[in-house]
């Protein structure tokens, strides 16, 4: 139900004309980066979990990846429809000349199977390589990552211009990723039940 | 109070009181579009001007528009979408936190090349002929607006300091004051912001040192007290809120050059043939309007400008 709430703003946001005097660019990047919030908070699931043995989180994980997926969703149709007017071979060339679009792209489309596989359905019925398919996600956020500070004035990995923000998110998701680590995630969950064990004692 | 008698200097014929354009507006809201037919007739274009000839705006002539016939942004469209990095990244934000920024009094220091350097007040630079110019500004993020500006030439300024014989370039320098530019405690950008033109860039009778807008003082978000425009260059040249004006031989550092050379080049003409590596320069979106628009050469200011740069590559020197 949360997920729905970053839209209901945007909709408030926008019949209050709150959306700057650029709206669809205000739209598309609200939509790109409540996207980026959803696909961090769904890879927060784990190492959260590790760390404070708390079991509550992982049943929402799915609905988080989903949510990333309808604004990620969101955001590409903005992009398209109101940002291009479906001017179809004006967005295929500057997906070929922009990198960054490229990127975007790339990552969008890599969600799409994710999205599709995450039914209960599909869960049972692929087992070992549903595990492996959605460990895609692994690729998708440094890809977000780039897509993001790509579009913004500066040189990300220059560390020039407007990064700041970019280079945040670019720092949680690769602390995200090495929790994920097996010895770093075995040293985690090591200290956290010594930890518990002093307490108890 | 104060800032406002200043503009006592410019004389009253050359500014359409805001007032008028206010209540033409109220005017254009109240017909809607029941007399659309009416509203586009008094929009229509007076073909046949020239950038330059925009200024002539008078008291009672049709709203504010180009020379191309299209029609201002709206004060508080140019007044809440700002890049000014010094306040914010976010183009919104800069309005309100510029709210206290101290724009008067004022000095600006121009020197270098010249033969007769002076440190200028802003009442010393208000007795330079002020114009109005309508301009079209194009970002490089590909979104345009379309500004009434006053101000007055350049080259008035640089002609009375007398530059050098060996003066190529013209380099500015925004103010640096991270108490009030909060943007400038941020350690990835090459603070202050710098500019340069070429010396007959510089004195190109396009070239404007902005000190109003809508025929009021210069409002803060806009780089107050006063701003570069060079109408036919990406937005960022326009560099706000000037400090110094120095002549040199050397072609200056300029901040966007600095931080990322293979993108901003320092010549930076609106050219949608060659491309930024992030954002296409072929089309623009007009603010206010929903579709895009195809990106014009040099802004559509070529039949000025376009013999400044004859015999150039300017796919290199972009």
């Amino acid at each position: 139900m949360l997920g729905w709430l970053p839209l209901a703003l945007l909709l408030f946001d926008a019949l209050a004309g709150r959306l700057s005097a650029n709206p669809i660019q205000e739209v598309e990047q609200r939509l790109g980066r409540t996207a980026l919030y959803f696909l961090l908070a769904s890879l927060a699931v784990t190492p959260l979990t590790t760390l404070t043995g708390w079991r509550a989180l992982p049943p929402r994980r799915r609905a988080l990846g989903l949510y990333a997926f309808l604004y990620a969703g969101l955001h590409f149709a903005t992009f398209v429809a109101l940002d291009y007017g479906f001017d179809l071979p004006e967005i295929l060339r500057l997906t070929g000349e922009k990198p960054f679009i490229l990127v975007g792209f790339s990552a969008g489309f890599l969600l799409v199977p994710l999205a599709i596989t995450s039914f209960d359905h599909f869960v049972r019925k692929m087992g070992k390589r549903w595990k492996r398919l959605h460990r895609f996600v692994y690729i998708i956020a440094p890809l977000v990552i780039v897509h993001y500070g790509w579009a913004k004035k500066g040189d990300l990995f220059a560390l020039r211009g407007d990064i700041l923000q970019p280079l945040l998110w670019g720092m949680l998701v690769l602390l995200l990723l090495v929790l994920r680590l097996p010895a770093v995630r075995k040293w985690v969950s090591h200290l956290r039940q010594k930890i518990t064990s002093v307490k108890s004692v | 109070m104060e800032r406002k008698l200043k503009h006592v200097a410019v004389p009253s014929s050359e500014i359409t009181p805001k007032s008028l354009y206010l209540s033409r507006r109220d005017w254009l809201k109240a017909m809607g579009i029941v007399s659309a037919a009416a509203l586009l007739a008094a929009c229509l274009p007076q073909r046949g001007q020239t950038p330059l000839e925009t200024e002539a705006g008078g008291g009672s002539g049709p709203a504010p528009s180009d020379e191309l016939g299209d029609p201002a942004n709206t004060f508080d469209e140019i007044t809440h979408y700002n890049n000014y990095y010094e306040f914010s990244t976010d183009k919104q934000a800069v309005n309100p936190l510029s709210a206290n920024f101290r724009a008067a009094p004022w000095a600006v220091e121009v020197g270098g090349l010249v033969h007769k350097p002076k440190t200028y007040s802003l009442e010393d630079l208000l007795r330079f002929e002020q114009v109005e110019r309508v301009y079209r500004l194009r970002c490089v993020e590909a979104w345009s607006m379309v500004i009434p500006w006053t101000g007055f030439e350049l080259n008035r300024l640089l002609a009375e300091v007398e530059p050098m014989t060996g003066a190529r370039y013209v380099k500015f320098t925004a103010l640096y004051d991270p108490e009030q530019f909060p943007g400038q405690r941020s350690p990835f950008y090459p603070w202050p912001y710098t500019e340069g033109l070429r010396l007959d860039e510089a004195m190109h009778r396009l070239t404007l040192i902005a000190t109003g807008l809508y025929g009021e003082v210069l409002p803060n978000p806009n780089g107050a007290p006063l701003r570069l425009v060079v109408p036919w260059k990406y937005g960022f040249k326009s560099i706000k809120a000037i400090v110094r004006i120095e002549l040199t031989e050397e072609q200056p550092a300029t901040l966007w050059n600095t931080i990322a050379p293979h993108e901003y080049g320092f010549y930076s003409n609106v050219n949608p043939q060659v491309d930024h590596p992030r954002w296409s320069q072929r089309t623009e979106r007009r603010i206010g309007e929903l579709g895009r628009r195809e990106t014009l050469m040099f802004n559509g200011y070529g039949e000025e400008v376009a013999s400044l740069y004859a015999g150039m590559d300017l796919r290199v020197n972009y």
